[in-house]
């Protein structure tokens, strides 16, 4: 990159992990660009607060890390509440900025394709974790909670996030971030049992291990598995010992642990874990009263991977007031920007985007994280993955190859924020936020009592 | 005595960085290290020099009589890894 010379500009959107660790890789430096990290909510650090779930608050404590790393930083800026595509337009951004670098996650669940999906009280597991986490657009979700069954569909963590939110005590729960609304409805809960489904054997469960484990070790829970339901089939057999993991191996010791014990005497919940077991009906009248399950069977497709196969068997119907979705994210295009249809991701080569018409770079644009690589890996993963899209925007900022934007200073892209985004929260704005969330917390001894909604949020990010 | 990595590890890098001694692993590159789960560290070679404890940005690492009951299992598993890995051709 020249010495002389103002410094290039580079506008990331969305300031979740992906976002932040690029944004720090880009800022590492001391010749580096100059970084606006817009972000759709009033808040950064997308899922690390709002899907990381609340009891897992050592795993929050990263935000310190993205605190003084990206915006702590000199030459970075936060624009909150302001939505890329909506506010300001794809082309907006290529105008005042040299490069643009999008980390905008997987941003709706992928559906299951089955009839009575859409029923009241049958959502999906993304949601509700928003709800939890105190994620402005979901305050309102008010999930039924009067049923005593749940059943969750899928064997991931976000699934055994939810399981363990469902049934985690009281008394441990107020001890965490949770928001407000959802710890009062959670204390009011009828919930006694968690029904997890799995579409596949217990040896290709997505769980960690260390999910896995928790779920075993929760105060007043019962963890129930059949012992015939971890027993393998010939062929999850021979694909663990041929192709399984480290985790998939502890994984099918801790089921079988599980499965042996006999029921804590004190336990007033419970959590069943099932396999092999796909829904193929939600069923009720106006809402959710309980889910057709069809067994399954793993077989090897020609290709080698694993597949689970319906068996000819009569669905079996099991009773639940909720169902909650959980069979991974989605991401949604964004107008104006080349995108894989078919993958759902931005077509991108190390992370420079495409278009996949013509096969030809999208000169400035680039993608990290879930946007990039699909919904996959966990927080740390986005760290390399913004290194090496960071590595291709030095490299061609070095290179000369990216064309001068049309409206280059910052007091040009500032006036167009100031006149269609009347209330952007900046870095001083979040700072504000957080610091009174941290305060509310200590009164409380939570490591925060987070501000839920728009508004509250809007107002305490007022610092102008 | 020796370093122990939880649960809570989310592969940030940075542990591996600084290790003196190499004895984080899987490393980035690793045919292990996509599907691990977390990182850990090798009891036979730690010097318990506190270095990786220092950076790790969410607290996931303890030295071995320190770390929370919750996290009992830990030195085992991390020893554990260590031991298949070496056994696997």
């Amino acid at each position: 990159m020249s010495a002389s010379g103002p410094r290039p500009r580079v506008a990331i959107v969305g300031a979740g992990p992906a976002g932040a660790f690029a944004a720090a890789h880009l800022l590492a430096g001391t010749g580096g660009p100059e970084v606006d990290l817009f972000e759709r909510l009033p808040t950064p650090w997308g899922l690390l607060r709002g899907g990381v779930a609340p009891d897992h608050h050592e795993i929050k404590r990263l935000d310190r890390s993205f605190d003084r790393d990206v915006l702590d930083r000199p030459h970075c800026r936060f624009f909150g509440n302001v939505e890329v595509g909506t506010d300001i337009s794809h082309s907006d951004l290529v105008r005042h900025y040299t490069a643009v670098v999008y980390a905008i996650g997987a941003q709706t669940d992928k559906s299951l394709g089955i009839p009575g999906e859409d029923l009241p009280g049958s959502l999906p597991a993304t949601d509700f974790v928003g709800w939890y986490n105190g994620h402005p657009d979901r305050r309102e979700l008010a999930p039924d909670l009067s049923g005593e069954r749940a059943v969750v569909i899928g064997n991931g963590n976000v699934a055994a996030d939810v399981a363990r939110m469902l049934t985690l005590d009281a008394g441990e729960l107020e001890r965490t971030d949770v928001a407000d609304h959802a710890l009062e409805a959670l204390r009011q809960s009828s919930i006694a049992e968690v029904v997890v489904l799995g579409r596949r054997g217990p040896a290709q469960a997505a769980f960690t291990s260390a999910e896995l484990r928790e779920l075993g070790h929760l105060d007043g829970v019962d963890l129930r598995i059949d012992p015939a339901e971890v027993e393998l089939d010939p062929v999850s057999e021979e694909w663990l010992a041929s192709e399984g993991t480290f985790t998939a191996r502890r994984n099918l010791e801790l089921l079988r642990e599980f499965a042996d014990r006999a029921p804590g005497p004190d336990a007033t919940r419970r959590i069943e874990l099932r396999f092999l077991r796909s829904p193929v009906e939600v069923l009720g009248s106006a809402r959710v009263e309980g889910v057709k399950v069809r067994p399954n069977r793993i077989e090897r497709d020609d290709d080698g991977s694993l597949r689970a196969r319906p068996l000819d068997e009569e669905p079996e119907m099991i009773e639940c007031g909720l169902l909650l979705r959980s069979v991974g994210y989605q991401a949604v295009p964004l107008p104006d920007v080349p995108f894989d249809e078919r993958r759902y991701v931005l077509p991108n080569q190390l992370g420079r985007v495409f278009d996949p018409s013509s096969g030809e770079t999208v000169p400035g644009v680039y993608a990290v994280g879930w946007i990039k690589r699909g919904p996959t890996g966990i927080l740390g993963t986005n760290k390399r993955d913004a290194q090496e899209t960071v590595a291709c925007l030095e490299k061609d900022l070095e290179a000369g190859v990216l064309a001068r934007p049309a409206n280059p200073r910052r007091e040009q892209i500032d006036g167009l924020l100031a006149e269609t985004v009347p209330q952007m929260v900046t870095a001083e704005g979040w700072r504000s936020i957080d610091e009174l969330e941290r305060e509310r917390g200590l009164r409380e001894e939570r490591p925060r009592v987070k501000l839920a909604s728009l508004e509250e949020l809007l107002s305490a990010g007022d610092t102008r | 005595m020796t370093y122990v990595i939880a649960g809570s590890c989310i592969k940030d890098d940075v542990c591996i960085e600084v290790c003196p001694v190499d004895c984080i692993h899987p490393k980035p590159g690793d045919p292990d290290f996509e599907t691990a789960e977390q990182l850990y560290i090798d009891p036979e070679i730690c010097i318990d020099c506190d270095a990786c404890v220092e950076v790790c940005p969410v607290d996931a690492i303890f030295a071995d009589h320190e770390t929370p009951s919750k996290y009992d299992y830990a030195l085992d598993l991390n020893a554990q890894f260590f031991a298949e890995r070496a056994a696997s051709p």
